[in-house]
């Protein structure tokens, strides 16, 4: 397949952002990848978290790995300078990027083969550093350009589409950032927008290193009875943890979590207000334990480590309003303070970056 | 002669500023800095050394060595040969006795008898109760195994007319501040001078006389003046992961820039410095940040060259710059990682899979290293492509005499074809891989400069000059055909190559490069004075100048001198520039110490003579 432009042409009443941008000039070319792929919905929720935070495309770097997934950068914000670098090797090169300069937003798009198997070694270590990004993966359990073979996020007995079953244990992502001090962590799934958008726009928003773990069905390889990664399993066994704006917020941790204990059942996930007691102890613990509990079942979608207060985040969102086209240093900027106020469920802030030029 | 001192059968070794004193040591035994004192008070009466730090992958406890030659007509390299051996490491004693010169000196430890099987007859024996009188001076054991190293350098003083006051004055400068070190180590010197003078026959046959043969060369090594040419070069971003030998550049990177790239005013660091978790991160660092606009670099060793392949032909293809400076090591695998060689010319000249061609540039000392650190930042930027600085641990962790750093102040950055904002803003066209002034060379933006004008996706796979993704095989080669051309472009901006011309008309030449040079200068003046003549070529930069199949079509045969097994760059001779092999002839050193004199005229001398070549004329010796 070679490379499809999009056609220019303009609706006059397409609604524009406050920059005078429509929803258009957030795509990019037409995408080449399967019809249905969980990957094409992802690109999608990019467009539309980035049509909605009203920032110039121009101003971001979008950095991929190898693999269908790492292709998505060419068909979102075709205004963006994209960079598809070599198979598990893009934080190095986002990494890099990020010391040359500042002041754009970056955005690294990868999968589950990209990350968790040859490229474990550099996801956590952009994580560690707590390099200021967006970390997004495509999750599908397989290697999908290469034709289905199993990746290191499949689950112990699931199938693969020739009847294979996987032996090895899979390696949970959001549990290994969480484990390196990524500052803001969340699972989603490419079919819940209604989540995803929200949950990417936070993640820009943030500063330091935000990774979105997106569960995302291979439509070719891995949508088949006995995968744990297709469209009806996913279905059936998410349910959102939340349904978020950006966050809930701290006080939704309630009184009545202890109680909510009681209920976690096999193949079932959870809302946050219904966690055991003892999860409640840190953020970051409790997170996890999510996570944990969770993943012994079927998915916690939604879940996030980072959460702001409602008032803040319309506060923020009042002064990104403000911002005149191109200022994306404040962008940057606010979410750093939003961050500020709420450390409150880690022991340290992760501001830090990389030192920079 | 008995196992104590005594004179040799044969003649001692007589010569003034001209000799050469090796100290060997073990590791750990803080030596290092006492025999570097040694060298650098000889410096200070205004004669030229050259010393050598031979050292093992090791902290503590494997032997070392540490050469000085002292020689006032100012060569550089090893000439091969020892004249003092200082022994202070029974493990390697017959190895290093075995090294002395006839007619040289054995300087030692004779707190414990050693039977007469220890010495040769040919050489001269000084024996120095060193552990004794460090024993009966001091009773800490550290302190009696770092001042013996201070005394044995006072003995050594006398023994070869080293002024004291010039030790002094530099025992003074290292532990400017420490008094409390300062006093003891000049009171160990002099015991040592005191022992010496009341003792041992003093002075010997060789020793020093104060001179003004330093001028203002300065005294650096590689890896610290290449850093500070990358600070100069303009260099804000350094990703590295530790290896032999080129750690230390690294570090001088950090340390310069410290000091040059701090904003007075925040104090905020103006530059970044990663190490990083391995070197496929920190070439992945470099081409990221190359990518948007910094000029970054990496420096590493063959096996970290040996990671980065993958991200090296990405480079290559995606046309991004990154500079890697490559202290090459003992090879193959861990090989002998504190040695040099020559040995990674192939593996960078086509570093990756594919079709790939790099351009290698050559320094020959640290001022070069200077010099081609600063260049190698343009060359990157102006071609948009890998560029190898190829050192070696000789160059980067040796002390050079080198003339001293200088730089044009009026010299600006070439950052190459860049598009600006305006130049986008007023419609020019812009393609990432259209070649519009017929160089191979494109355009290319840094992202975030234009809303809608100019952006580009960087990939690894086959595109057009629009850098639209494509699988077709015209435009692959289209492709392909540019970047070849690109590299005879690249011809022009490199360094050239140094050419010298014999005394006399000669069939010969030789070709050499590097770390050789400096030895390569001395062999010739030997030849000449042996009415051998040999026109040379040095080359400093691949892909080669036409000069160079120039050079050797004007000669029948020519030496190539290099310093690893498989004749590397003999081969990349003969495959580039399609000559026949018969012409060039290896001389190949590659045992990890550093090529010598002496072995390049053995060499050269043998092989000449199989091509009956007699001097032209007689010079008596
Ligand atoms: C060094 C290297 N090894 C192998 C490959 C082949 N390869 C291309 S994509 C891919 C797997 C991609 O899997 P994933 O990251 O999960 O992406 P998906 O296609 O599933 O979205 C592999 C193994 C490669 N490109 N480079
Ligand atoms: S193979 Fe799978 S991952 Fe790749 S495009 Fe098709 S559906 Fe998507
Ligand atoms: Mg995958």
């Amino acid at each position: 397949m070679t490379y499809l432009a999009k056609p220019r042409l303009h609706h006059p009443e397409l609604p524009k952002n406050k920059l005078g941008y429509t929803h258009r000039d957030y795509e990019g070319a037409v995408s080449t990848l399967c019809a249905g792929c969980g990957h094409d919905s992802i690109s999608g929720a990019i467009i539309q978290a980035f049509f909605e935070l009203e920032l110039p495309p121009h101003r971001v770097a979008k950095l991929s790995g190898i693999g269908c997934s790492s292709k998505t950068p060419t068909y979102f914000l075709g205004n963006s300078h994209g960079f598809n670098s070599v198979h598990g090797r893009m934080p190095s090169v986002l990494t890099g990027a990020n010391l040359a300069n500042r002041d754009l937003i970056y955005l690294g798009v990868s999968g589950d083969g990209d990350s968790a198997s040859i490229g474990l070694g550099q996801f956590a270590h952009a994580l560690r550093r707590g390099v200021n990004m967006v970390y997004i993966v495509e999750n599908n359990g397989v290697y999908g350009l290469t034709k289905g073979q199993f990746s290191a996020t499949a689950d112990r007995g699931s199938k693969s589409k020739r009847g294979a079953v996987n032996n090895d244990q899979p390696i949970d992502l959001v549990l290994l950032a969480l484990q390196l001090g990524a500052s803001f962590v969340a699972r989603s799934f490419s079919g819940d927008k209604a989540q995803l958008v929200p949950l990417v726009k936070a993640a820009v928003l943030h500063r330091g290193a935000a990774f979105i773990d997106v569960i995302s069905p291979c439509v070719a390889f891995n949508n088949h009875a006995g995968s744990t990664k297709s469209y009806d399993f996913v279905r059936e066994h998410n349910q959102a943890v939340n349904r978020l704006d950006f966050m809930p917020t701290h006080s939704r941790f309630g009184a009545q979590a202890a109680q909510g204990a009681r209920r976690l059942q096999p193949g079932r996930s959870y809302r946050g207000n219904k966690l055991p007691a003892a999860a409640r102890r840190c953020g970051r613990d409790r997170h996890r334990t999510v996570v944990r509990t969770a993943r012994c079942h079927g998915f916690a979608c939604g879940t996030q480590h980072r959460r702001h207060s409602a008032q803040r985040i319309a506060r923020s969102r009042a002064r990104s309003r403000r911002r005149r086209a191109g200022e994306v240093q404040r962008v940057v900027a606010l979410s750093a303070q939003v961050l500020d106020a709420v450390t409150c469920n880690s022991s340290s802030p992760r501001t830090r970056g990389p030192r920079g030029v | 002669m008995q196992g104590g001192s005594g004179m040799s059968k044969v003649s001692p070794i007589r010569a003034v500023n001209d000799f050469v004193v090796k100290f060997a040591n073990v590791n750990g035994s803080g030596s290092a800095s006492a025999n570097l004192l040694f060298a650098k008070a000889i410096l200070r009466m205004g004669v030229p050394v050259a010393p050598r730090n031979i050292f093992p992958s090791n902290i503590q406890g494997l032997p070392t060595w540490f050469e000085v030659r002292v020689n006032e007509a100012g060569w550089r390299g090893r000439r091969g040969g020892v004249d003092l051996m200082v022994a202070m490491n029974p493990q390697t004693w017959d190895e290093d006795l075995k090294e002395i010169e006839p007619g040289g000196y054995l300087f030692y430890d004779s707190t414990k008898a050693l039977p007469a099987s220890k010495f040769r007859d040919d050489v001269n024996a000084i024996g120095m109760p060193l552990t004794a009188i460090c024993n009966r001076e001091y009773s800490d054991a550290r302190q009696r195994q770092l001042f013996k190293n201070i005394i044995y350098v006072g003995a050594l003083s006398t023994l070869l007319e080293i002024e004291p006051e010039t030790i002094a004055e530099l025992i003074g400068e290292q532990y400017k501040g420490k008094e409390a070190l300062l006093k003891p180590n000049v009171q160990a010197m002099h015991m040592g001078r005191a022992y010496a003078e009341n003792n041992l026959d003093w002075p010997l046959g060789v020793r020093v006389r104060r001179t003004n043969a330093v001028g203002d060369r300065i005294f650096i090594e590689g890896n610290s003046a290449a850093a500070l040419g990358c600070v100069y070069g303009g260099a804000t971003v350094c990703a590295w992961y530790p290896i032999t030998p080129s750690s230390s550049m690294a570090e001088a990177f950090a340390r310069h820039c410290k000091r040059f790239r701090t904003d007075p005013a925040s104090s905020k660091a103006r530059y970044a410095s990663v190490q990083a978790e391995d070197e496929l991160a920190s070439i992945g660092m470099v081409i990221g940040a190359s990518w948007n606009g910094a000029r970054a670099f990496t420096c590493t060793s063959g096996p970290g060259i040996s990671l980065m392949q993958e991200f090296i032909g990405l480079a290559y293809f995606a046309e991004i710059p990154a500079v890697i400076f490559d202290v090459q090591r003992g090879s193959p695998s861990t090989g002998m990682p504190t040695r040099t060689q020559q040995a990674d010319l192939l593996s960078c000249a086509y570093a990756s899979h594919g079709d790939t061609k790099h351009v290698l540039i050559f320094p020959q000392d640290p001022k070069e290293a200077f010099e081609f650190a600063a260049l190698s930042f343009d060359l990157a930027d102006r071609l948009q492509t890998p560029v190898f600085v190829m050192m070696d641990l000789d160059i980067g962790m040796q002390e050079w005499l080198c003339d001293p750093l200088a730089w044009d102040s009026r010299r600006h950055h070439d950052r190459g074809k860049v598009m600006s904002f305006q130049d986008l803003e007023s419609g020019k066209e812009f393609g990432r891989y259209l070649d519009v002034d017929g160089d191979g060379i494109a355009y290319r933006t840094y992202p975030g400069t234009h809303p809608s004008r100019g952006s580009y996706f960087t990939r690894g796979t086959t595109k057009d000059r629009y850098a639209h993704y494509t699988e077709d095989g015209a435009t692959y080669v289209d492709n392909m055909q540019r970047l070849l051309r690109k590299l005879e472009t690249a011809k022009q901006y490199l360094p050239e190559p140094v050419r010298r011309k014999a005394g006399a008309p000669t069939r010969f030449g030789a070709i050499y490069f590097g770390s050789t040079a400096p030895v390569m200068d001395e062999t010739l003046a030997a030849l000449e004075s042996q009415g051998i003549h040999l026109d040379t070529l040095r080359l400093r930069a691949f892909p080669f100048h036409d000069a160079v199949s120039d050079f050797i079509s004007e000669h029948e045969q020519v030496f190539v001198v290099e310093q690893n097994r498989d004749a590397q760059m003999r081969s990349l001779l003969i495959n580039e520039l399609v000559i026949d092999p018969g012409k060039l002839i290896p001389v190949l050193h590659y045992d990890g110490t550093p090529i010598t004199a002496r072995f390049i005229l053995r060499e050269i001398g043998e092989k000449l003579a199989m091509f009956n070549v007699t001097p032209l004329r007689k010079v008596a010796p």
